[in-house]
């Protein structure tokens, strides 16, 4: 038995697991690896990298948005939505709730509350996403040295 | 109904990719065939219906390509509801089924759907679970 590579799965287990107790993945997330398999088998990694390139576009438009001398809250509000449902539907919870938060303020065309809200979602959103790309890694290193990816359990909470 | 063997065709419409990308996988994992269109307009011509000409197609299709329409509700310009209304009268389409799907969960609005004609009407974020059991509603599946 290789220790090496238990030793390997053994970070990559505990890694997850605390992306979990630290809600910055909720178990949606688990859906994703549900839907990987031998006919897909790079559908989580291709699913996150576009939530990722999609959210950058989206902050990208929001911090134009709340930067014009007439905020048009409708088309914030759109991006916002956008933002929410794709944060949910890949399990970055963090993200999807302060986006929650943000539609509020939105709601009573508060541009204050929207910048604050703004870099509380760039700041959950690199944070799943640093912590997504070194989840990924460990996970080739798991591959390359020959083991399989546990299929992540969900701590009880 | 079009016939693809033992795999249902499904279109599936959102405006949201991540979204879209999820619903293809999910459906695929359920053994369904897929198309994606990313608003109610591609949709429509894929359908073959214009959208210039409410009621009936212009295309010479006596059956529908598709076994069952999932579509978003909140799209920009035709909204999953719109769209759920173009195919409820259509007199080839009126029969496909169509499921609505929403983040939102607001009873008016489930309602409203429901009583346009809409199958069912669903959460998201969508689980493999809440497909399958989705699949086997329409398709009376066997197994």
């Amino acid at each position: 038995m290789d220790v090496g590579l238990v030793q390997m799965q053994r970070r990559l287990a505990d890694y997850a697991n605390a992306l979990f107790k630290e809600g910055i993945l909720d178990s949606q997330y688990l859906q994703l690896q549900e839907l990987q398999d031998e006919s897909n088998p790079d559908f989580v990694v291709e699913v996150v990298s576009l939530f990722f390139t999609d959210s950058e576009k989206l902050l990208n438009d929001l911090s134009r948005d709340l930067a014009q001398p007439n905020v048009d809250f409708k088309r914030v509000d759109a991006h916002v939505h956008q933002l929410k449902g794709s944060s949910s539907s890949i399990g970055a919870e963090r993200v999807k709730n302060a986006c929650i938060v943000f539609r509020n303020f939105c709601q009573e065309k508060n541009i204050p509350g929207c910048l604050r809200c703004l870099q509380q979602i760039k700041q959950e959103f690199l944070l799943v996403k640093s912590k997504l790309e070194t989840l990924f890694k460990l996970e080739q290193q798991v591959v390359a040295a020959g083991g399989s990816i546990p299929t992540v359990q969900q701590p009880s909470l | 109904m079009a016939d693809h063997g033992d795999e249902p065709h499904v279109l599936a419409v959102d405006d949201n990719l991540v979204d879209r990308k999820m619903m293809e996988a999910l459906l695929k994992n359920s053994s369904c065939k897929v198309t994606t269109a990313e608003n109610g307009m591609r949709a429509l011509e894929y359908l073959g219906i214009r959208d210039d000409q409410p009621g009936e197609s212009s295309v010479s299709a006596t059956t529908s390509k598709v076994n069952l329409i999932i579509t978003d509700y909140c799209m920009p310009g035709m909204t999953g509801f719109d769209l759920l209304k173009k195919v409820k009268g259509s007199s080839i389409l009126k029969e496909v089924p169509v499921v609505i799907v929403s983040s939102e969960n607001v009873p008016t609005r489930i309602n409203k759907c429901l009583a346009e004609g809409a199958q069912m009407f669903m959460l998201k974020p969508l689980k493999a679970s809440d497909v399958k059991k989705l699949r086997c509603h329409l398709m009376n599946c066997k197994t």
